[in-house]
Parts: structure tokens; C-alpha cells; sequence
């Protein structure tokens, strides 16, 4: 970069900064310092980690770490059972969200409820493998991995309308 | 006093049920006949002092506390899965107890979907990243340096009056668990468009997922342009720190949208493209619709109101004068006005309101009311700015497949017996 360049572009910020109304006493923030819960993976994968899990490995971990507040099976509940259809939840997370990435993510950031953010990659993909392969939308077999995740299709996706896209902030 | 002393041929009638003329409270108070004074009154021989009259008081004190015998004045505590996951908890504004408009600190509605964590204050920051052309972090001395803005704004859980909205029975219980979950605040604290400006947002930063420092880092994507138009930093609460059940060091402030997306203990504004569908907004905060399908992204909260005095659990003290008063608000802007009925919908009166009228903000409103010891339903209907009026429950109910219970706005009927009881009822 030229010393013009370099000159324009500190003037630039200078009135981006002039701009503003407050006194501007924000730090730098290093990509290094955000923990992965200040960010979601995507409904594309972006954002998924290195990693697999396959459900009879999640069926395992779910007994020891899910089951005593979603149900021996996953749909008993009394908590918001992922299994479904189920006579407790109506909107069972392994069938009605429209993208199996929210699945992992959900469960690595705020699963089990007492020990958030303790589960390592492979058990939360084996975790939403095996909530996955319950409800019937995987089978057995296929691991979820970065790649295959985001390639499941959800059955209720396509389900939804999009309230603010179509009428912005009126409420419906 | 007595009943036969109120000549009911005399009184100036708005509507039915015994609905008055706003300026009927007033004249009958201020001509000494008391209509609405018909508490047995027992004679004293002598005068009476009493203890508190003959001693010194208490000491000053660092933090004012209610009086003693307000105790029994707290919010109402609702635990859905209190054996199993006891962090999951609500509680609900006593309405029925208080009066005005701003909600006492320690009486806002609380909705924990992990608990309500305890955060030390120095080593929590507030993140903007993602694609802005500065990503920075704030703690909360240098916050304390920038400009803030006050405003009046109620808070109000998407899935508030959710008894209502799926008992096939009306529940009967107080406005704290019936319609405990919206709270009003005078809130202040840094506008949300001066720290974006100083991180910089690009031209395809559409969106902003929000999360919190709590244990589940609870998360919601939010449109970019409400962020700018009026989001706030919260830092204060009715002029003191926020509480730790408000998001205590700092929270999103999202006028008139859904409790949810108002993150708590907020720590983290991640720019994007587009919204990146987290739990909330997937399943738990979608309302599935009477086809079957489901909403997404419903972010306003309707119109609403109901009558606080009288309201359900709460006993009529005989026939006589009474004011009726309640809350309204609506998602989308200022309470237009507030209709009142005494007689189950056949008639209504417009109730006043206490000003200034703020937008997203709480409204009380009130109505003169000469009960006759008749039973009867009482009712209110709220009207917005922009024109909506709050609906039916059967016509809210058509909408909806019969499991939802969020953005349930319809009218409140609460019903006085000839015995005075007042009980909820579906109308
Ligand atoms: C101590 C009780 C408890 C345990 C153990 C627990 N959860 Fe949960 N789970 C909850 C609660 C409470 C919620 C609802 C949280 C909310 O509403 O934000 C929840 C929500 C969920 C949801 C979303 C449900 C929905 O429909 O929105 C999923 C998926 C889930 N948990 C998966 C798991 C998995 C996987 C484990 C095991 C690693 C687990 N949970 C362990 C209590 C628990």
C-alpha cells in the first residue's frame, strides 16, 4: 500500500470515528479471544467443527447425560422431548426445526442443562445424530460430521413462514 | 351509608353494567356522598395514639426495603419441571398488587431458561464482531463513558397468559400467574447504533445474533435495522443497575419485541448476513398455525390489556362506586384507547388514560363503575395507534393450532359473582 493509500484510509477512519457520537473507547477484538458460543453455525455448515459422531455412540451418552430430563428414549420427556411425535412437546427438535446445524449447536453451547459447554465435539454430533436417527430423519449408519450435518434434510423445513419478511415488525 | 342511599336514577351512566361518566368518582367524592364509602364504621370512645406515635423510629438505612406488611406482595413462581430442572424457571408480575405504571425492581418478570447466573462484573464484555470493519469489545467502565438514552418500555414474554391461551378451562389464579409475564421499566443506557457505528458495520451485515453470558448462551438473530432504529444497551433499571434477574451487567433492550429476544447478561453481537435460525427461533419461539404450519421470526408483540382491579382471587367490598383500572400496551407503538364493558361485551365506555401515553410502554387506564351487587363480566379492550384491536379468544384461538400459547392477546373477561368473588372466565 502507497503512503497516499495509507493516509486516505486513516482519514476515512478518522471520520468514521468523528461520526460517532460516543468517545469511541472500544478495544480491539482478536478472532483468538471469541469463544465459540459468541458465534452459531450456520444452516450451510459454516462454523462446524472438525469431528463425527454416529447415534448408537449418542445413544450411549444420551442414557448417561440427556435422559433424566428428556426421557429414557427421548420421548418421554418432561422436558421438551427431542423424539417425536410425543404426547408432551409438539414441536419435537429432531423432526420440527428446519436445519439439523441448530441441533449441534444447541446442544455443545447449553446441553446437559447443569454442565453447559462440557460435551466435546464428537458426543454433540453423536448426540444430534442419535436425536436425528430417533425421529427417523437419518439412519443408523451415517456419522455426523462437518459434512454430512448440514446435508440433512429436516422434514418440517419449508414449514415456516418468515413473519418479518413478509410483513416486517407487524405484529401478526 | 347505606346500599339505598345511592339513587342509581341520579348517577350518569357511560354504559352498561353500571359503566359511569369519567367525572361521577370525582363529583360524588367531592360532594361528601362518598358513594363508594360503605365500610362499617365502628365509633371509638377515645381517641386513639398509637405506639409508632409515641417513640423514635428506625435508623436511616443503606437500601430501602417495602414495609412489613407488604411481604406477602412477590412475584408468582412458576417451575414447569421443578424435580428435574428446577433452573428453568419464571415468575410473574403481581399486577393485582400494585397500581401506576413502572414495575418495582424486584417485582419484573423473570423467565431463566438456565438460571439466573451470577456474573462478576469486572471481567464481563461485551463482543461486536463478524462483519464490521472494527471488531471491538467493551467493558463496562468504559460504557459508563458513553452517552445513554432513558425511555419507558414494557417487557413482555412472548408466551405470556399461556394459561389462557391452552387451558380448555379458565385457570383461577391472580394476574401474576394469569398475565404476569410482561413488566414495564424505565430503562437507560447506550443506544446500540453508536457502538455499531464505532465497530463499523459493512454494507452486507444484515443481521446481529445476540447472546448472553449465561449457561445455555441463550441466542437470537435480530434484524440489523431494529438494532439500529432504537436498540439499546441497557445498563439501568428504573435508575439503578440492572438486576441480576434482568441481565445484570447489561442486556438488549428491543422496544415492544418479544421478551426473548431481549438478551440478558448480554456478552456477545455477532454481525451476519442473515439470520442463522439458533434454538429459539427454531422450535421453542415459533407458533404453529391452525394448517399446521408454523410462524417464524414474529417479533412485535400485539395489542393487549386487562383490568388489574378488579381481577381474579381479588373480593369485591360490597355494592357501591368503585374505579375500575388496568393495563394496555401494544407492541407496535402508543395505546390509541381503551374500551371498558361491565355487561360481557354488549356495551362498552372508553376509559381514560393516565398520560403521558409512551410508545411500547405500559398505559393505565380507568373507568368509574357503580356495581349494583348484580353479577356481571367485566372486560377491557385495547386499540393501538396503527389501528389493531385486541381480539376474541375464540377468534385468537382460530388462528392457532391448539398447542400455541405464544403472542396470545385476547381479551380478558373476569367475572363478578352477586357475592362479590371475582373469577376467571372464557368468553
Ligand atoms: C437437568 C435437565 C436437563 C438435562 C440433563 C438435559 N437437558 Fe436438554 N433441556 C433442558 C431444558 C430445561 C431445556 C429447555 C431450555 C430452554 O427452553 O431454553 C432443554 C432443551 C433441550 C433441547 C431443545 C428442546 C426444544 O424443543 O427446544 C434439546 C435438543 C436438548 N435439550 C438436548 C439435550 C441433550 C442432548 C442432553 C444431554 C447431553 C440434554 N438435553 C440434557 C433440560 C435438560
Amino acid at each position: 500500500m502507497s503512503i497516499f493509500k495509507l493516509t486516505a484510509a486513516a482519514l476515512l477512519l478518522g471520520t468514521a470515528a468523528a461520526h460517532a457520537e460516543g468517545p469511541g473507547l472500544g478495544q480491539p477484538l482478536d478472532a483468538a479471544e471469541i469463544p465459540f458460543y459468541a458465534t452459531y453455525v450456520k444452516p450451510d455448515g459454516t462454523g462446524l467443527p472438525a469431528g463425527s459422531g454416529t447415534a448408537a455412540q449418542g445413544s450411549e451418552i444420551y442414557a448417561a447425560k440427556c435422559a433424566a430430563c428428556h426421557g429414557a428414549t427421548g420421548s418421554e420427556g418432561p422436558v421438551m422431548p427431542p423424539v417425536g411425535p410425543n404426547d408432551v412437546w409438539p414441536k419435537p427438535a429432531g423432526s420440527y426445526w428446519p436445519y439439523a446445524t441448530t441441533l449441534f449447536d444447541y446442544i455443545r453451547r447449553a446441553m446437559p442443562l447443569e454442565a453447559p459447554k462440557s460435551l466435546s465435539d464428537d458426543e454433540a454430533y453423536a448426540l444430534a445424530a442419535f436425536i436425528l436417527e430417533r425421529n427417523g430423519v437419518i439412519d443408523a449408519e451415517t456419522a455426523m460430521t462437518a459434512e454430512t450435518l448440514p446435508q440433512v434434510q429436516m422434514p418440517n423445513h419449508g414449514n415456516f413462514t418468515d413473519v418479518w419478511a413478509k410483513q416486517g415488525a407487524k405484529p401478526w | 351509608m347505606t346500599r339505598s342511599d345511592i339513587d342509581g336514577a341520579a348517577l350518569d351512566y357511560a354504559a352498561g353494567g353500571g359503566l359511569l361518566n369519567r367525572r361521577m368518582l370525582l363529583a360524588s367524592a367531592a360532594a361528601g356522598t362518598a358513594a363508594g364509602l360503605l365500610q362499617p364504621r365502628v365509633a371509638r370512645a377515645e381517641a386513639e395514639i398509637p405506639e409508632w406515635s409515641k417513640t423514635a423510629g428506625a435508623r436511616a438505612r443503606g437500601y430501602g426495603m417495602p414495609a412489613a406488611a407488604e411481604s406477602a406482595v412477590q412475584r408468582a413462581i412458576i417451575e414447569p419441571w421443578q424435580d428435574v430442572a428446577p433452573a428453568f424457571s419464571l415468575s410473574g408480575t403481581p399486577h393485582h398488587r400494585l397500581r401506576g405504571t413502572i414495575t418495582p425492581n424486584g417485582l419484573h418478570y423473570e423467565v431463566h431458561h438456565g438460571g439466573r447466573p451470577d456474573i462478576d462484573p469486572a471481567r464481563h464484555h461485551l463482543m461486536i464482531h463478524g462483519l464490521v470493519e472494527r471488531p471491538l469489545q467493551f467493558g463496562l467502565e468504559a460504557l459508563e463513558r458513553y452517552p445513554m438514552v432513558t425511555a419507558a418500555h414494557f417487557l413482555e414474554c412472548a408466551g405470556n397468559s399461556l394459561f389462557n391461551a391452552v387451558m380448555p378451562e379458565p385457570m383461577q389464579a391472580g394476574c401474576d400467574m394469569l398475565h404476569g409475564l410482561v413488566s414495564n421499566t424505565e430503562w437507560t443506557g447506550v443506544p446500540m447504533a453508536v457502538l455499531m457505528e464505532e465497530a463499523g458495520v459493512k454494507p452486507e451485515g444484515k443481521w446481529v445474533v445476540a447472546a448472553g453470558a449465561d449457561g445455555p448462551s441463550l441466542a437470537r438473530s435480530i434484524p440489523m435495522e431494529k438494532i439500529m432504529s432504537d436498540g439499546m444497551l441497557a445498563l439501568y433499571q428504573n435508575g439503578e443497575r440492572i438486576r441480576p434477574e434482568q441481565g445484570y451487567p447489561m442486556r438488549l433492550l428491543l422496544p415492544g419485541w418479544e421478551g426473548n429476544m431481549n438478551i440478558k447478561w448480554l456478552t456477545s453481537l455477532w454481525v451476519t448476513e442473515a439470520p442463522v435460525h439458533t434454538k429459539d427461533e427454531s422450535g421453542e419461539y415459533t407458533e404453529i398455525l391452525a394448517d399446521g404450519s408454523s410462524l417464524q421470526f414474529t417479533f412485535a408483540m400485539g395489542v393487549k390489556s386487562f383490568i388489574t382491579h378488579p381481577s381474579a382471587t381479588m373480593t369485591m367490598s360490597g355494592p357501591g362506586v368503585y374505579e375500575i383500572s388496568g393495563l394496555a400496551w401494544s407492541g407496535a407503538g402508543k395505546v390509541a384507547k381503551v374500551e371498558v364493558s361491565a355487561d360481557g361485551g354488549e356495551s362498552w365506555a372508553e376509559a381514560a388514560l393516565a398520560g403521558p401515553v409512551l410508545p411500547q410502554a405500559l398505559t393505565r387506564f380507568s373507568q368509574a363503575w357503580h356495581w349494583d351487587g348484580s353479577p356481571l363480566v367485566l372486560m377491557s379492550r385495547a386499540t393501538d395507534e396503527t389501528g389493531a384491536v385486541q381480539p376474541a379468544r375464540a377468534d385468537w384461538k382460530a388462528r392457532y393450532h391448539a398447542s400455541n400459547f405464544l403472542h396470545y392477546n385476547a381479551i380478558q373477561p373476569w367475572q363478578v359473582t352477586a357475592e362479590g368473588a371475582v373469577h376467571n372466565v372464557y368468553l
